[in-house]
């Protein structure tokens, strides 16, 4: 078969339009971040007792309050776990951490015991992504992921002078999370001579803690590496 | 009417029957008192002690959140589930000091047995001998423990670690609370799980 030379002509017209017209289309929206909060504890589930008297649960809430209000202001999406006195098993966190498709999971707890941030990422070996992963390891395709975001976590916290330890450990709820997952236990400030400056559930030592996170998050996020 | 003489009969013998339960009853009693003497409560078998030996405890330091070895003396079975049960309750009595970097109630009668049990296949296939240590501890001590992530992690890291530096084929802990399986030691660590001691070896001497 064979094309006059005009409809040729007009052929490769439209294509070229066709083209530019692909060329101009807004590129498809980036997924949206969104970064999980989980208040370890809860309802009957207490967790530990501060110096001060408060319990675990009440001062892991009302960090999670602080960072997803910080978070909140710079524009970045917070789902938590819980935002009540409510009791929330560590399935169920999983759960919700993976339904949103978080970018970053932060798991919130507080203790009276050791000095500054403990922050901890799973023991689980790393392990490449599995298309039906097991429940209770899914976080090992993850676990380099995490681990990242554990040195910009610390980094964030040290430059915001707290002192941090980085540890790796088993834990139930995040070991399901297929997300670049943290527990941050922040414990109490201690000077030189190991006496307690600010207790774990102190207003200002939690807005310093939160302001640390929150910075590390917008990092993590403008980074690219979230997936 | 019963005559007389019966009823004088009657007297005679229940007072006899009284009189023969009267001597009956002492006469028991001086057997039993004989027996009780006859029995020698005094020690026939000098108890064995078992003699000192050099054992590795890794102990963990809350400020730091370090896991670091102490070398001590002490008296160590021969039987290996005894003598890890030795050996751990040595590093609960460092841990139940006041003056303890990671201050944890209980002390050795906390740790009530340690089972030494085959490993998994998994294990056995780079360890032939590998074995499983399953430490049973009292429902006191996990009722005292701190709660916190690190200071349970740590408590699970050195019991591991101190067993692997002493009983060098355990490859696996398993932990129970008064003979039961218990979902975490104080609200954090999993206790469901089995831990391999090379982790904590792992972690054995890191510092921040």
């Amino acid at each position: 078969m064979h094309w006059s030379k005009s409809a040729t002509t007009v052929f490769l017209a439209m294509a070229a339009l066709l083209t530019a017209a692909a060329q101009q289309a807004p590129p498809s929206p980036a997924p949206r971040f969104v970064v999980l909060i989980d208040a370890a504890h809860g309802g009957d589930d207490a967790g530990g007792k501060l110096g001060s008297g408060t319990l675990e649960k009440a001062a892991n809430l009302a960090m999670s309050v602080r960072l997803r209000s910080l978070l909140g202001a710079r524009g970045i999406s917070v789902v938590t776990t819980r935002e009540s006195d409510s009791a929330v098993d560590s399935n169920r966190r999983a759960e919700i951490a993976n339904r949103v498709n978080a970018g970053a999971c932060l798991s919130l707890h507080t203790t009276e015991s050791g000095s500054g941030i403990h922050l901890f990422a799973s023991s689980l070996a790393p392990a490449q992504p599995a298309r039906f992963p097991a429940w209770k390891t899914a976080q090992a395709a993850w676990v380099t992921r995490s681990l990242a975001f554990a040195g910009v976590v610390n980094s964030a916290l040290d430059h915001a002078g707290i002192g941090v330890t980085l540890s790796r450990t088993a834990l139930p709820g995040i070991d399901s999370m297929t997300c670049p997952a943290l527990a941050v236990e922040i414990a109490p400030q201690r000077g030189e001579d190991n006496k307690i400056d600010a207790e774990p559930d102190d207003a200002d030592y939690q807005a310093r803690v939160a302001a640390a996170l929150a910075a590390a998050v917008v990092q993590w996020r403008t980074e690219g590496r979230q997936p | 009417m019963i005559p007389r003489y019966q009823k004088i009969l009657f007297v005679v013998l229940l007072i006899a029957s009284l009189a023969m339960g009267v001597v009956l009853w002492q006469l028991r009693e001086r057997a039993h008192k004989r027996l009780v003497a006859g029995e020698s409560s005094a020690p026939t078998t000098a108890p064995q002690v078992a003699p000192a030996e050099q054992a590795t405890l890794v102990a963990a330091n809350d400020n730091d959140n370090s896991l670091l070895p102490q070398v001590h003396s002490l008296p160590l079975p021969a039987d290996p589930g005894a003598r890890a049960r030795a050996v751990l309750g040595r590093l609960l009595d460092l841990y139940a000091d006041p003056e303890a970097k990671h201050p944890v109630p209980g002390g050795a009668a906390s740790v009530m047995q340690v089972f030494l049990l085959p490993a998994s296949r998994d294990a056995q296939s780079r360890d032939a001998l590998a074995q499983l240590a399953v430490v049973n501890l009292g429902s006191g001590f996990a009722a005292s423990h701190p709660s916190g992530l690190q200071t349970e992690a740590l408590t699970i890291d050195s019991i591991c670690a101190t067993l692997r530096a002493n009983l060098p084929h355990v490859a696996e802990v398993r932990f129970l609370v008064d003979g039961q399986t218990r979902a975490t030691l104080a609200g954090h660590a999993d206790l469901t799980r089995t831990y391999l001691t090379a982790l904590a070896a792992t972690a054995e001497g890191t510092k921040p």
